[in-house]
């Protein structure tokens, strides 16, 4: 017997009072070796801040193993001290912008066993999103992953770059959303 | 306020009840991005179709926060989150989380928020004229246990107005969050009560376009979980996507 699923409503503009947390951010205990400020800003279809977005990040660590509540990976769990591998960020009163600590994933395996580039999914949830949104955040500086990830080559190349984190300068990644028109991030079915 | 949640070890379970792959679902179940009656999605829906995304690890595993989760022992009740009482007409609001199969979903994080008895959020940016209540703050989480059942204790929302179109009120809800044990199983949706009459008025609501999966996000007044002389309650089933039923056949 199949139960049919509960569907989907927006966030709506008040989410902030039952969802973010101080330490949601935190993909990482600060102070973890390696970590990094994964940040950037989410545009609307006009070019315009979204001030009241929500960002959900999932990802595994830099040995590619998950902080999983069933130990998922061949490899097992994250053996990364303080490793949440989960992040949540969201503001009462945003500026379009957001940011996470946490360090860069590593490798896991793809539909057909092959490794995929590292990558970190993202859920975005906002007023006006009746669900959320799905993507990918990949990593610039891995253009070598980048060109055998099977994901990345199911989409189109002109689009490619949307999917693309870009170093910072100051040792993080920015990594810009925009929801519609051009430069339309890359956004999945899933 | 909530209590904060910190990491904690977590210990590893076997992923043999883990499903490969989940069933997708389109536009017969959860509401278009495109819905223009709903103004606020004209901005910010993609335009491009979304692109297939393959299940591979990172899609069907998903965070450890609901076993993590540090809850403090009042986060479930809205009621006694300070020094005295909401006004309100006081509510149990309870239920299953299930997968598609109808297996319930245990230690999974469940997370709520809602407006005042008024209609009001304690939000900076609700600006709407109606009381807030020194008594409630709106938020509430629980994690469920092992018949995936979780319990809140609340107060019933208000309808409020918004600015959609011309006399918009949105019908009495209560936020939920739903963390699933999938990044895929991630659900944010919207409790209504039965009977509500701004149901045909609003778009939020009617954005979901099947009659039948409308009547999913509505809660059933429970007569025999309703305590006497206390609160009523409502019974509100949340069911997450299922397994595919193989892998194989769902990924070709
Ligand atoms: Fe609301």
């Amino acid at each position: 017997m199949i139960f049919p699923t509960t569907p989907s409503q927006t966030v709506g503009p008040y989410y902030a009072i039952g969802l973010p947390w101080p330490q949601g951010p935190f993909v990482v205990p600060e102070g973890t070796p390696g970590s990094v400020r994964l940040h950037g800003r989410v545009y609307d279809g006009r070019g315009a801040l979204i001030p009241d977005h929500l960002i959900e990040t999932w990802q595994a660590d830099p040995d590619g193993r998950f902080a999983d509540m069933h130990g998922a990976g061949p490899d097992g769990p994250s053996a990364l001290e303080g490793f949440r591998g989960f992040g949540r960020c969201g503001y009462e009163e945003g500026d379009g912008s957001y940011a996470l600590w946490t360090v860069k994933p590593g490798r896991v395996p793809g539909p057909g066993g092959e490794l995929q580039a590292p990558h970190v999914l993202v859920s975005l949830f906002a007023r006006g999103l009746l669900n959320r949104l799905v993507t990918r955040i990949y990593f610039a500086d891995e253009a070598e992953a980048n060109a055998s990830d099977p994901v990345l080559a199911s989409v189109p190349s002109e689009r490619r770059s949307t999917l693309l984190a870009d170093p910072d300068g100051d040792g993080g990644y920015r990594f810009d959303i925009r929801l519609q028109g051009d430069g339309e991030t890359v956004f999945f079915a899933l | 306020m909530l209590s904060g949640m910190e990491s904690r070890t977590v210990a590893w379970q076997p992923i043999a009840d883990t499903p490969v792959a989940y069933l997708r679902e389109g536009d017969e179940t959860h509401p278009p991005l495109d819905s223009p009656a709903y103004k606020s999605t004209l901005l910010r829906h993609p335009r491009a179709p979304l692109l297939y995304l393959p299940q591979t690890l990172s899609e069907i595993s998903g965070p450890a926060l609901g076993a993590a989760a540090r809850l403090g022992p009042l986060d479930h009740d809205l009621t006694r989150q300070h020094a005295g009482a909401p006004i309100g007409e006081r509510l149990i609001v309870q239920g299953r989380v299930l997968d598609g199969e109808g297996k319930p979903l245990r230690g999974t994080l469940v997370e709520i928020w809602q407006a005042n008895a008024a209609g009001r959020y304690l939000h900076k940016r609700d600006h709407w004229d109606a009381p807030l209540d020194p008594n409630f703050s709106g938020a509430g989480r629980c994690l469920t246990d092992d018949d995936g059942r979780y319990r809140f204790v609340t107060v019933k929302p208000g309808p409020y107005p918004w600015g959609n179109h011309h006399n918009a009120w949105r019908p009495a809800h209560i936020h939920f969050s739903l963390l699933g044990r999938a990044f895929a199983q991630r659900l944010v949706t919207q409790m209504y009560f039965p009977g509500d009459p701004f149901f045909p008025y609003d778009p939020i609501f009617n954005a979901v376009r099947d009659e039948r999966a409308r009547e999913r996000l509505i809660a059933a007044f429970n007569v025999h979980e309703t305590v006497p002389q206390w609160a009523q309650c409502y019974e509100f089933d949340i069911v997450l996507r299922g397994p595919a039923a193989t892998p194989f056949e769902e990924e070709l």
